[in-house]
């Protein structure tokens, strides 16, 4: 639409609202069709909140308990950037997971697998200059849910970020390299576009793992960019 | 160009990390402003409430300000009022959020919108963000507002909240079937 500051997604980026291979869809997609708005300030603004109560501490997920918790360490480390590359700083990356056993520390799951006194499964951390986002915590179990027989979530972690804007509002999943249950999990292969699907797999990452402590994975995160303005266009 | 993320469901146990106490309550005693109360509650295609969903609100200050550097108004900020909040929906499928009045903001050309909210949900079963908003029934620039104005006039009653006595009003969110919500591209 004219006159739009950020760039509207292309239909296979995100995936459909009615997922028929996704039961969870089919009572709670809109039917109508939705209305098409201009962007004004609400949209092109949004939440910038929360930074003062994060501490260092939040993003070590291996700290909650008195003991370290079960599993495999692992670093998760990556950029959040638009679609133009630019660093998305400063900005309130929130994740949360199951544990290593595929149980979640929340009153409605009752996979019969154990909690874990150590693992809440719940951090937050802020992204520096370059749009850089850093986690410790350990590797996630995949899990049964009740979509269809014999129905398992790949290993996943959570995702919750704002960025700049109302618009660049973003909630994914973190799958994991060469997870064989990636090719069955409807939430997955909901994305439309193959290559969609592949930038929510991690990246293992020799580089970041700890040596003798933690194996590392990248995930950098990409959030709708702006329409170039008059002035920047003419300056390339 | 860089590709963007996709998105995926919030799924339902987000409230380990998404819903910390408090965090519905975007305006507390020192903010400035008409205090309000929104209550509500989100329906599915079948009528059945949906107690897993997360409502997201951004909104302006009582002045009309939003509290972000692209917005840069000649009116005040409140140290008191962000602007932002999330509720989640109880095992009845009721949220309850606690705000002031929102001021009037620029619109598209030289118009002025109506007061209202931004409100996104997240929920199982709902793989990407749905956006709507909220307008007031008792302010009477909401029946001339710039955007509701582009939504059929059959369906704008779906995203004007109700008055329902003490600075509460009510806004019911239907996700489908008889008195679906009006959502947005945008
Ligand atoms: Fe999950």
């Amino acid at each position: 639409m004219t006159g739009d500051i950020y760039r509207r997604p292309s239909d296979d980026v995100h995936p459909p609202r009615d997922f028929p291979g996704y039961r969870g869809t089919a009572l709670r997609h809109p039917k109508e069709p939705l209305v098409l708005i201009p962007q004004t300030l609400s949209e092109i603004t949004g939440p910038v909140y929360g930074h003062r109560s994060v501490t260092e501490a939040d993003r070590d997920l291996t700290n909650r308990g008195s003991g370290e918790p079960i599993g495999e360490r692992i670093i998760v480390e990556g950029r959040v950037l638009d679609e133009d590359g630019r660093p998305v700083r400063d900005s309130l990356v929130e994740l949360w997971q199951a544990n290593a056993a595929g149980r979640y520390a929340h009153r409605v799951d009752q996979h019969a697998a154990p909690l874990d006194p150590n693992f809440t499964g719940a951090g937050r951390a802020i992204t520096d200059a370059e749009g850089r986002y850093r986690f410790l915590t350990i590797k996630p179990g995949a899990y049964p849910w009740l979509n269809h027989a014999n129905a398992w979530r790949p290993a996943h972690i959570h995702f919750s970020l704002w960025g700049p804007s109302f618009l660049t509002r973003l909630v994914t999943q973190m799958y994991f390299p060469g997870d064989p249950l990636l090719a069955l999990d409807p939430i997955y292969n909901s994305v439309p576009d193959p290559r969609g699907r592949e930038r929510l797999i991690s990246r293992f990452d020799l580089s970041l793992t700890q040596p003798e402590y933690a194996l590392g994975y990248r995930f950098d995160i990409i959030v709708r960019g702006r329409h170039a303005t008059p002035m920047e266009a003419q300056h390339g | 160009m860089a590709e963007l993320t996709p998105f995926q469901t919030v799924g339902p146990f987000f409230a380990i990390c998404l819903s910390q106490p408090g965090c519905a309550r975007i305006a507390t005693e020192k903010a400035a402003g008409r205090h309000i109360t929104i209550e509500g509650t989100v329906r599915d295609g079948t009528g059945a409430v949906v107690p897993d969903s997360l409502v997201e609100i951004w909104q302006a200050n009582a002045a009309g300000r939003y509290a972000h550097p692209d917005d840069h108004q000649p009116k005040p900020l409140d140290p008191d009022f962000t602007g932002y909040g999330r509720a989640p929906t109880d095992d009845d499928g009721r949220f309850v959020i606690e705000t002031v009045m929102p001021g009037r903001v620029p619109g598209p050309g030289e118009t002025l919108q109506a007061p209202h909210l931004l409100l996104g949900i997240l929920a199982r079963g709902i793989l990407t963000r749905l956006v709507t908003r909220v307008y007031f029934e008792d302010e009477p620039s909401t029946h001339d507002d710039p955007i509701l104005s582009l939504v059929p006039a059959e369906r704008r009653a779906t995203l004007v909240a109700k008055p329902i006595g003490d600075d509460r009003y009510r806004f019911d969110l239907k996700l489908q079937g008889e008195g679906e919500t009006v959502f947005f591209d945008v």
